[in-house]
């Protein structure tokens, strides 16, 4: 995973609530064994018309979004299916950062994993930002993880909550399966314990 | 000791560390794989050179890809055959226990856990897919997790994760004739929306939710995702042990004694604290049908459709109108005018045995409407076995319904089985989204017998015109 530290780029605005994973990947791009490539399916439906010709009046197929690397949405964005390839395909599109009121639970914690930040701030802030985001490529919006604060292009700045151990993974980008390894003795002896509490409990296997 | 609910009962029993910040390394015991969301894992452990730490502990199956037609001759679909074929190596690499495609006991993963005895009380329960929520019906704490996710199961038999916030939502009193768990679910998410449950693991709990079977109490936890919730679970109760008990995978004969005392020690205690508690009166629920492209925009079958004029928030208001454009629906149309095409009974949220029998009830002696195609697809290839051994197959046959082989199917439309752009379904699954079922398909979730009903009339009905 890449680390993230601090981001200037162009924010796309997507004044819309319960953005869910079918819309942003649908299931009939899940077919692939690869975590790349999927940047060109990102909101399939929504970008693309039914012969495939891109859909002008779509964001994301405008000047300067087209190379936006962060996302301002509505409420609830990501919610539906835990299919990790919706943050595969914002990240391989370029997005490393949403910024929306609230966040489905299992897109937020996929994002962590792939180096996408996502941040939570109340209605109003979001509007303030969606309102920036509409000004296009004039208008670049910096994220700075260390400070916690989002930079606004008239350079006033906002502050935001970020969980300590997510901050301390994305600025270093650091894989958490490693993190999680350093504790294998406590993993081994909890083991150990619930084979002598719950001796019960089957191992699978299918005859 | 403090009160504690059933959540942080399970929560607790599966601590391995706490962290400074609060964030918990928290034990798996059951970890279920399919072809769509495993291969990255895979991908990953492979390349970081990890072996998997309890395959005894992990089982796979293929069900999103598979075609619901003949299997024998193999899987069409190159891209669908590839993801099966990948999963097919991986297990064998990897060592983890495979329910292969012919094998009578393959079916929808959230179907084939409990069925088998592998989902048990207590226990907490892992996949990648979001309807894992399923197995939270025997007590269980079972959520879905994305790929990154599932690779950290794999190598570390844990997850790091902070404690969810405990909801409860009691339905209290009797359903009516003629409505279902479905029902009642849906009913809750209209109740509290699909970010009602964000951050929360639900409890579903009260008297109408203890009167109901175990199929119908997973069909309820199915759907607590569609709330936003992070995991639904209902506490463990006699129903729930009959269930269990004898089950292939289950513990048996004294360990299944031991098993029993310990989780008849988790149902939350007197007095446990719930940050959110929702009630709601069962005598109040009719049966519900969806309208628009989220599972919260559903209303009762003898409603209408709503206007979107009457909604004050000019950002919902032109969500809604969206949504009827999409759904080719009026304001004030009655919804059981509402003309459908395709009628799909199956998923993990309603394909199973007693699904297809309340749909079978339903379609008995009668013929599905003229221009309308109707899929039943079992949720296990056992669900399948047991329903033509009752004779449901026959009965639904007879009636037009087309009776097919296990797998997730039309409920997201990753094989064949998919909706035509245009096409209106009449589904028992759980998620009505643009292009869910096919690009451009329009879906209306039910219950399986409000779905039977539909496919008689060739309109949304209200199935008690038909009992």
């Amino acid at each position: 995973m890449d680390a993230f530290t601090t981001l200037t780029g162009v924010a796309a605005p997507m004044p819309v609530a319960n953005v869910d994973t079918d819309k942003i990947i649908p299931a009939r791009f899940l077919k692939t064994i690869k975590r790349t490539g999927l940047g060109v399916h990102v909101f399939d439906t929504l970008r693309y018309d039914e012969t495939g010709a891109e859909r002008p009046e779509f964001v994301l197929n405008q000047e300067p979004y087209r190379q936006a690397e962060i996302l301002i949405a509505h409420e609830n964005f990501g919610c539906g299916s835990s299919r990790e390839h919706a943050p595969w395909a914002l990240l391989d599109f370029g997005i490393r950062c949403i910024i929306a009121p609230s966040f489905a639970d299992i897109f937020h914690a996929n994002s962590f994993k792939n180096g996408i930040l996502p941040i939570a701030l109340p209605r109003e802030i979001c509007d303030q930002l969606m309102e920036d985001a509409k000004l296009g490529g004039n208008a670049r919006v910096t994220i700075d993880l260390a400070r916690q604060v989002i930079v606004r292009p008239n350079g006033e700045e906002i502050g935001f909550e970020i969980d300590a151990f997510r901050k301390h993974l994305l600025l270093e980008g650091l894989d958490d399966i490693g993190q999680t390894l350093q504790h294998a003795p406590a993993i081994t002896r909890y083991e150990t314990g619930v084979a002598q509490d719950k001796p019960w409990m089957p191992a699978l296997s299918i005859a | 000791m403090k009160p504690r609910t059933l959540f942080d009962k399970v929560w607790d029993s599966h601590v391995v560390e706490t962290l400074p910040d609060g964030t918990c390394v928290l034990y798996i015991d059951r970890h279920l794989l399919h072809e769509v969301t495993s291969p990255q894992a895979f991908e990953g452990l492979r390349l970081a050179g990890r072996r998997l730490r309890r395959p005894d502990a992990t089982i796979a199956v293929v069900d999103h890809n598979v075609p619901t037609t003949d299997r024998s001759l193999g899987i069409a679909e190159e891209e669908s055959r590839i993801q099966v074929e990948t999963l097919e190596r991986n297990v064998v690499e990897f060592g983890v226990p495979y329910i292969p495609l012919l094998d009578a006991r393959q079916g929808i993963v959230h179907i084939i856990g409990p069925e088998q005895g592998i989902s048990l009380p207590g226990t907490t329960i892992v996949c990648g897919d979001s309807h894992t929520s399923t197995h939270g019906a025997l007590g269980a704490l079972a959520f879905g997790i994305g790929t990154s996710e599932v690779e950290h199961v794999m190598a570390t038999q844990t997850l790091l994760q902070k404690p969810a916030k405990n909801m409860l939502v009691r339905v209290d009193g009797v359903l009516p004739p003629g409505c279902t768990a479905k029902d009642i679910v849906l009913a809750i998410i209209g109740r509290i929306g699909t970010a009602g449950g964000t951050g929360h693991v639900i409890e579903f709990a009260g008297e109408a939710i203890r009167a109901l079977d175990m199929a119908g109490r997973m069909t309820v936890c199915n759907m607590s995702i569609e709330a936003g919730a992070r995991a639904g679970m209902i506490a463990p109760d006699e129903t729930t042990f009959a269930y269990v008990k004898g089950r292939p995978m289950a513990p048996q004969g004294e360990a299944f004694e031991q098993a029993l005392a310990w989780w008849k020690t988790l149902p939350s205690d007197e007095g446990a604290h719930y940050d959110t508690v929702v009630v709601l009166d069962a005598a109040e629920i009719a049966p519900q049908v969806t309208w628009g492209t989220s599972p919260e925009t559903v209303a009762p079958i003898t409603g209408a459709v709503p206007d979107p004029m009457a909604e004050p928030d000019e950002a919902k208001r032109a969500q809604m109108q969206r949504m009827l454009a999409y759904m080719d629906l009026t304001p004030g149309q009655k919804l059981a005018e509402v003309k459908i095409d395709v009628v799909f009974i199956g998923s993990c949220t309603n394909g199973r045995i007693e699904d297809i029998r309340a749909a079978a009830t339903v379609a008995r002696g009668r013929k599905v409407a003229p221009g309308v195609r109707a899929l039943v697809v079992p949720g296990s290839g056992l669900v399948k076995q047991m329903a033509e051994q009752e004779g449901l197959d026959l009965v639904l046959r007879d009636a037009g319904f087309e009776w097919r082989e296990a797998g997730c199917s039309m409920c997201l439309g990753m094989n064949p089985d998919k909706l035509v752009a245009g096409q209106r379904c009449a589904s028992t699954s759980n998620r009505n989204f643009e292009g869910r079922q096919g690009p451009g398909g329009r879906t209306h979730l039910l219950s399986p017998a409000m779905a039977a009903a539909a496919a008689v009339t060739g309109r949304l009905t209200d199935v008690r015109e038909l009992v």
